[in-house]
């Protein structure tokens, strides 16, 4: 097909989640991370964004679980994976940054601590040396004074600090992916931009591929060079960033489009009314995948994992 | 699975304490204490005394079918007396807070400091032993956690939404503790009320042990223990099945109690689900 | 003579008591609120724009009477709605309600709908029996639910739903003030479109007045007639929406514009930051916000000044020497 590309970091095919055979919560999502990237996947609350996320990372809790498709990542096939195989990918090849990073962080040990550990474990440093490493990841995004945030703990920093902390110890073994799960939903919109632009930085100058799932098409748009759109647990549609907001193929995509407040679009002197997303797609078209899905590896249907 | 044998085996326990203290004037075969009869004193079970006789000669079966509606009385009643004080206390505590709050954490502090059964001895000194004093002492030492957890919940109700909303509408403190806060904390003061009710009854028996619960010869299954101590070699069953009674109607409590809490704690209902 | 505003907030102030870092240690005092003057007239929207800890949520709730200030005062129709000759909680609350952030947590999931709506009605004695349940059944219409809604539980709606039940709850006892904290933040895209419609929709028809703080800016810009951008306790800018988004002058306003992740930004269609006004020669903005503000420091004497029509920003009293003019 198309030699020029490279293979790809992480191809997803017909993934399919529920519980069991009874509710399914994802009905077949295929698509592919090249190296280097930056993949949105933009939706709404329930649309199977995050849980598709965790599954790549081999998080998903029960009852959930992946009930069909294939995930393959780096020539490994995570469906058939030995779960100890698996746990040593995640922190090392792949990696992940969540919506809230007080949760995510133990809040009973140091940062610098934590972030050390991740060395110790994947590249079996002993601790000295690890701690060190973990002040030049702490230094890396941005923390001011490294060394003394590294003895802090969790919630001695503020909200954005946490989250860089995040990015530090997810980029810590430079993974091959990152995936960004809402990485700056609960920040404050002037801590927001920073914690973006590390991130873009930091992959950029590493060649790590980014899965960013976000249900902000301002922070997609900014962030990624392809996008994915999810609804109802399908891909509904998929183009490059600039080609979306262009040209947005599915009713859904477009009524997504049209219905988000934008800031400077009201015109003065008139009331600043928006558009719903029922005047733009009936609910009937909603959760349909689109006849072709523009990828880089050329129509999705055909290919086979 | 698990969850729900609990509850079930639990509410089939006390169903039949309940049943059997309820009906114990048709069901008892002898009265259990105009029925003495030296003569037939220290009998082993079986035969026409079901579970023997004490030392006495009275039936034991009749009884502990008696001496349930004692402890069934003595755990329940003074279970909702500690109910009540602990959840009035404990929601007007974090509701209002202030000084109120500090004082009210102080006395629950002292109640959990002091052992409730030896506080329960000095009321029981003071009051002299029967039923009504049991109550009264029994009720007054066992509210501290449901206070506790009626203070905590309280306080992260208070900040919730519709409690700020039910404020803005006018409604006043009172009808909102009432009708905002109560029903939302029902299910965990239930849940320790039942647990209590076990904790109770192990109290009254040993009170009644000790010679200061109810007065002998009114059979409890404290009292029946203690009259057992010096029979244990000669007629231990006198001891096992009051001993027996007590195991499982707290056991039933208990479980009860487990079940409930895991019942009506909303993850465990979707983790179900 | 001018007629008094429909709310006036004068020089509010709410300081909250630190805990000392050590035993002795000096007491620390957070100024959540610092002198905040801001009024609202009839029918119109006041949108109060500004990142968390800025004090707009502590301003909404000093409004609602949830919070006391420290100081200053609240004016509603020029008489006092704080501190002594206020209102009782029962009166205030047909003047002023609240639409509350999270549609889970503001609604009691153990009273049916139509219960929680019932109560005030009663509570009020507005109407009793059928009556009630009429005027019950038009809320949950006029609010985009159905009559029948009112005898399920919260737990039976979506997020969206939710909101609308909130937003009906808070319209029961015809208040003319609506405090809305954070309405569409917790709601996906499509749903907030829907639920800011709505909010227009109703002001119109029951010429009711809003405050809506809010993080979102674009949503402030949509729904507002003026906007006031807070920055740790302070107005720093205040005005006309369009005055605000069109020449944002402020620092502060102009760094938070800047933030937001522009989608259209990949079009080539850059928006940028449009061009502030001029201020005064010799006057620089206050406060300084390469400094973040330490808890309990004392703060540089600055006002509101009028830059425009209805613009105002906030600026350090102190003004250079002509030497420092060019």
């Amino acid at each position: 097909m198309n030699d020029i590309l490279p293979d790809p970091v992480l191809s997803v095919r017909d993934l399919q989640i529920g519980i069991g055979n009874k509710l399914k919560i994802v009905h077949g999502v295929s698509f592919d991370i090249l190296p280097g990237e930056t993949y949105g996947l933009v939706g709404e609350s329930g649309s199977g964004k995050s849980v598709t996320g965790l599954s790549i990372m081999g998080l998903l809790k029960r009852p959930l679980n992946v009930t069909g498709g294939a995930l393959h990542f780096l020539g490994h096939d995570l469906r058939r994976i030995r779960p100890r195989d698996h746990r040593r990918l995640r922190g090392d090849r792949m990696a992940m940054v969540f919506q809230e990073p007080m949760t995510a962080l133990n809040p009973l040990a140091p940062i610098g601590r934590q972030i050390a550990e991740m060395f110790v474990i994947h590249r079996g440093m002993d601790w000295s040396e690890a701690k060190a490493k973990a002040v030049e990841a702490l230094e890396s995004v941005r923390v001011p004074s490294p060394e003394e945030r590294a003895r802090a703990y969790p919630h001695q920093l503020s909200g954005g600090m946490r989250q860089r902390v995040m990015v530090a110890m997810a980029l810590a073994c430079r993974p091959d992916l990152l995936i960004a799960d809402e990485p700056t939903t609960a920040l404050d919109v002037t801590v927001q931009a920073g914690v973006l632009e590390l991130i873009a930085d930091l992959c950029t100058a590493e060649g790590t591929a980014v899965l960013l799932i976000s249900h902000d098409l301002g922070v997609i748009a900014n962030m990624c060079q392809r996008v994915g759109v999810m609804d109802r647990g399908r891909l509904v549609e998929e183009q490059d960033t600039k080609a979306l907001f262009e040209n947005p193929m599915h009713p859904y995509t477009r009524g997504l489009l049209a219905a988000r407040p934008r800031l400077g679009s009201r015109v003065p002197g008139e009331r600043g009314r928006l558009i719903e997303l029922e005047q733009m797609v009936a609910d009937e078209d909603r959760g349909h995948d689109v006849p072709t899905l523009v990828t880089p590896r050329g129509p999705r249907k055909e290919v086979t994992a | 699975m698990q969850l729900r044998f609990n509850l079930t085996l639990g509410a089939a326990l006390v169903i039949a304490v309940l049943l059997g203290a309820l009906t114990a004037g048709w069901i008892a075969p002898f009265d259990p204490v105009m029925d003495a009869d030296l003569m037939s004193s220290e009998l082993p079970p079986g035969g026409e005394y079901l579970l023997g006789t004490d030392g006495q000669g009275r039936d034991i079966w009749s009884r502990i079918l008696y001496g349930a509606r004692v402890s069934l009385a003595v755990g329940v009643i003074s279970q909702i007396i500690n109910s009540c004080i602990g959840t009035a206390l404990g929601i007007s505590a974090g509701y209002f807070g202030g000084w109120w709050d500090d004082l009210v954490n102080g006395l629950t502090n002292v109640m959990l400091a002091i052992p409730s059964l030896v506080f329960a001895l000095a009321i029981m000194a003071v009051l002299g032993p029967g039923l009504a004093s049991l109550l009264i002492a029994l009720g007054l030492t066992n509210w501290s956690w449901t206070c506790r957890i009626a203070r905590s919940s309280t306080l992260s109700l208070k900040s919730q939404g519709f409690v700020q909303a039910a404020k803005t509408a006018g409604f006043s403190d009172l009808n909102i503790m009432r009708t905002q806060i109560l029903p939302n904390i029902l299910g965990p003061v239930l849940v320790i009320g039942t647990l209590g009710i076990g904790t109770a009854i192990l109290a009254e028996a040993a009170l009644s042990f000790l010679g200061i619960g109810i007065k002998p010869p009114q059979p409890s299954w404290g009292n029946m223990l203690s009259d057992a101590r010096e029979l244990i070699r000669a007629a231990p069953w006198a001891a096992i099945f009051p001993g027996l009674a007590i195991f499982v109607t707290v056991l039933g409590f208990n479980l009860l109690g487990d079940g409930l809490r895991d019942r009506l704690d909303p993850h465990m209902r979707t983790r179900k689900a | 003579m001018t007629v008094a505003p429909l709310l006036e907030i004068r020089d509010l102030s709410v300081h909250f008591n630190l805990p000392r870092l050590t035993p002795f240690g000096m007491r620390r005092i957070l100024h959540a609120v610092d002198g905040v003057d801001l009024s609202v007239k009839e029918g119109e929207c006041l949108g109060i724009v500004g990142e968390s800890g800025c004090g707009k949520s502590t301003t909404a709730l000093t409004v609602m009477g949830l919070q006391e200030p420290s100081s200053g005062q609240i004016l509603y129709r020029g008489q006092p709605l704080s501190g002594p000759g206020a209102p009782g909680r029962k009166e205030r609350a047909r003047i002023a309600q609240m639409v509350f952030q999270d549609p889970y947590a503001s609604l009691n999931p153990r009273q049916t709908i139509g219960s929680t709506l019932l109560s005030q009605l009663a509570l009020h004695g507005i109407a009793r029996g059928s009556e009630a349940s009429d005027r019950v059944a038009d809320m949950l219409v006029r609010v985009g639910l159905s009559p029948d809604h009112a005898k399920r539980y919260p737990h039976e709606f979506s997020g969206g739903q939710r909101q609308r039940i909130g937003i009906a709850r808070a319209l029961m006892l015809d208040p003319e003030i609506l405090v809305l904290d954070e309405p569409v933040s917790a709601l996906d895209v499509s749903i907030q479109a829907q639920i800011i419609n709505l909010l227009m929709d109703l002001q119109e028809t029951l010429n009711l007045s809003y405050i809506m703080i809010s993080h979102d800016l674009s949503v402030v810009e949509h729904v507002s007639d003026r906007v006031a951008v807070m920055y740790f306790g302070r107005v720093v800018e205040l005005g006309h929406w369009h005055a605000i988004f069109s020449r944002p002058t402020h620092p502060y306003t102009r760094h938070l514009i800047g933030s937001v992740p522009n989608a259209e930004a990949v079009l080539g269609r850059s928006r940028g930051v449009p061009d502030p006004v001029a201020i005064p020669e010799g006057r620089r903005f206050a406060p300084d916000i390469s400094v973040r503000p330490e808890a309990g420091a004392s703060r540089e004497a600055s006002s509101l000044v009028e830059i425009g029509p209805d613009h105002f920003v906030r600026l350090a009293d102190s003004i250079s020497s002509p030497k420092a003019k060019r």
